[in-house]
């Protein structure tokens, strides 16, 4: 690849320089690639090294507690995961929804691109301002209770519903114009092909956006911390209005403890339940996607 | 279609249209969410700015809510995050632009297929556990050969650059895959390398898209929240430009830290602090939601000149 010069020696001394800088570049490059993935490891490994021992049935089955050696996670853990239950249950309906009729009922004029600029928008708003705006909204004027599993359920719904709207819309337009208008040519209505033809196409894909979307909920902490919910729980809450804390916001509560049995020993146990639980959660989104991948 | 019509036909149109009409609902709910964010802010950020003057909140030097003599100067809180987004661009941006060249121009499809996932992970992982990495892990490390405090901007700069990592080379990726074919061949076929094909001709010829995922990523950066809640401290400071070393070595405090110190604190009611709450979160989303639209037109107006 030197360049083209009439002079020989001065192309291959010039294609050399340029080839050696060529090859350093891709070597710069790389590992710039792994430089994110290697750290996170590193980090990674030393919170499972620190987890061990601390990460056992006990911490799973107990609520929190000031001695570290009987501390536990299990109201965050139940928390968290009815929190998530009840996002789903709001945010899928309604992300599916607003998917369906940006892709298959709104014409392209200035009120949809407005929605769409404003959805894309929104994914990008920072979580804290949407715990203002639980706070505002469901806390203050709506009354459903400082930090209450609702409250909390609504908040990170608002919070992750663009996500879902935006993945949702992507499986919707990849399924084929072919088959809508195959099933229009055997006289179904614009509903019919929608809920019989779209829909089962493309629900995979907005499965495995919606079940990511949940993954990103499970984490969210500023939110919490905005409608007040509770760094500490002792108890599993019983109704949609009792106070609820959630597992990222145990282990900022105990990040903050001083003691090195916390700091090295609980919270690492905490974090690594957390990831592990969030590991699942996206293992199940990569099977529902691959399972789909394979079909076609 | 003056009278009802309960023909059968009839009803699967009335059905359409009643699903029509739901759906609709469901994007405008959208909007709705914005307004309603705009209206809650605004309405406590209107009492907070009763209490204490415009002009005092954004030109004050001293943030100081609880302890007396109180205070509102929202700049200290701004230089705060000013700090760790200049910290976290220059571990990010660069990372990120190498990574998506990498991706782009180089990997094979084979090893595209496993670092693009893996490098997916880096945005999923909840930033409470970055925080928690930055504090007890990266800290110390540091401390061996900085003189660090044990909050400081630059464990939370480098966690949050790892963070936004992702953002800037998967858009930067679209963006430069987006460049068509033609240039490239026409490069090497003046001779040029693979190094000068990939900064000559495809970074130039992307370099909107590359410029909307910086935005974006810094944007991202501004409103991050635990990683800066846990590792950053809770030190108001303003930006010191003749010591930039101490600002990175020492505490300080974000806007979005300072929102989370407002709201762990018993401050519940109607005082000015919690007021200075919905100010702070006012300031926070309208820049944030500026840079999002800017970085949303800029890109928009790049896959115009593709497609």
């Amino acid at each position: 690849m030197a360049a083209d010069t009439s002079d020989d020696s001065a192309a291959s001394g010039f294609g050399q320089i340029s080839r050696s800088k060529d090859v350093a570049f891709r070597l710069l490059a790389l590992a710039a690639t792994l430089i994110g993935i290697v750290s996170l490891a590193a980090l990674l490994l030393n919170v499972a090294i620190d987890a061990v021992g601390w990460l056992d049935w006990g911490f799973l089955t107990n609520p929190p507690h000031p001695n570290p050696n009987e501390a536990g996670f299990l109201p965050a853990l139940v928390g968290s995961i009815a929190i998530m239950l009840l996002i789903a249950l709001i945010t899928f309906p309604v992300g599916v929804g607003a998917a369906v009729y940006l892709e298959e009922y709104a014409n392209d004029g200035y009120l949809t691109r407005f929605i769409q600029l404003n959805i894309a928008n929104l994914a990008g708003v920072p979580s804290v301002v949407y715990g203002l705006l639980g706070l505002g909204l469901f806390v203050g004027l709506l009354n459903i209770g400082y930090g209450s599993v609702l409250a909390a359920a609504f908040t990170i719904a608002l919070l992750i519903l663009p996500i879902v709207i935006i993945s949702a819309q992507e499986a919707i337009r990849a399924v084929p114009d072919s088959q809508r208008q195959a099933s229009y040519g055997m006289g179904a209505t614009k509903w019919q092909t929608i809920r019989n033809v779209v829909l089962p196409r493309a629900m995979p894909g907005i499965m495995t956006g919606t079940i990511l979307a949940l993954g990103r909920a499970i984490g969210e902490t500023a939110p919490l911390i905005m409608i007040a919910a509770p760094t500490t729980v002792f108890g599993i809450p019983n109704s949609l209005l009792s106070k609820v804390s959630a597992m990222p916001l145990q282990i900022y509560n105990w990040a903050s403890y001083p003691q090195t049995e916390f700091q090295y020993g609980v919270v690492a146990a905490g974090v690594v339940t957390l990831l592990v639980v969030l590991l699942t959660i996206n293992s199940i989104a990569i099977i529902i996607r691959n399972r789909y991948q394979q079909r076609t | 279609m003056s009278a009802p019509d309960f023909s059968h036909d009839g009803i699967r149109t009335a059905r359409g249209t009643a699903f029509r009409y739901l759906f609709m609902i469901c994007a405008l709910l959208s909007i709705l969410t914005t307004v309603a964010i705009l209206l809650t802010l605004l309405v406590d950020a209107v009492d907070f700015f009763r209490i204490v003057s415009p002009v005092e909140f954004l030109t004050g030097t001293q943030w100081s809510p609880t302890n007396e003599p109180v205070s509102f100067g929202v700049l200290p809180l701004i230089s705060g995050t000013l700090i760790i987004t200049i910290g976290s661009a220059m571990v990010a941006l660069p990372i990120g632009l190498l990574t998506a060249i990498y991706l782009s121009e180089y990997a094979s499809e084979r090893r595209r297929a496993y670092l693009k996932p893996a490098l997916e992970v880096l945005a999923g992982v909840p930033t409470v556990v970055y925080g928690y990495f930055a504090l007890v892990y990266v800290t110390p490390v540091l401390d061996t050969f900085l003189p660090l405090s044990t909050f400081n901007a630059l464990s939370a700069s480098i966690m949050v650059g790892i963070m936004i990592i992702p953002m800037v080379s998967s858009i930067s990726e679209d963006a430069m895959s987006a460049v068509p074919d033609s240039l490239r061949q026409a490069s090497y076929g003046l001779g040029a390398t693979k190094f000068t094909v990939s900064t000559s001709v495809v970074v130039p010829a992307a370099l909107s898209g590359i410029f909307s995922s910086f935005i974006l990523a810094l944007s991202r950066a501004i409103g991050e929240t635990m990683i800066v809640a846990i590792a950053a401290g809770q030190t108001p400071r303003m930006v010191d430009l003749t010591d930039p070393a101490g600002m990175f070595l020492n505490s300080i405090q974000p806007m979005t830290s300072a929102m989370v110190q407002i709201g762990t604190g018993d401050i519940v009611g109607q005082g000015a602090a919690y007021k200075s709450l919905f100010a702070v979160g006012l300031t926070l989303f309208v820049i944030t939601f500026a840079m999002n639209l800017v970085s949303e037109l800029i890109a928009s107006r790049y896959r115009e000149v593709y497609r």
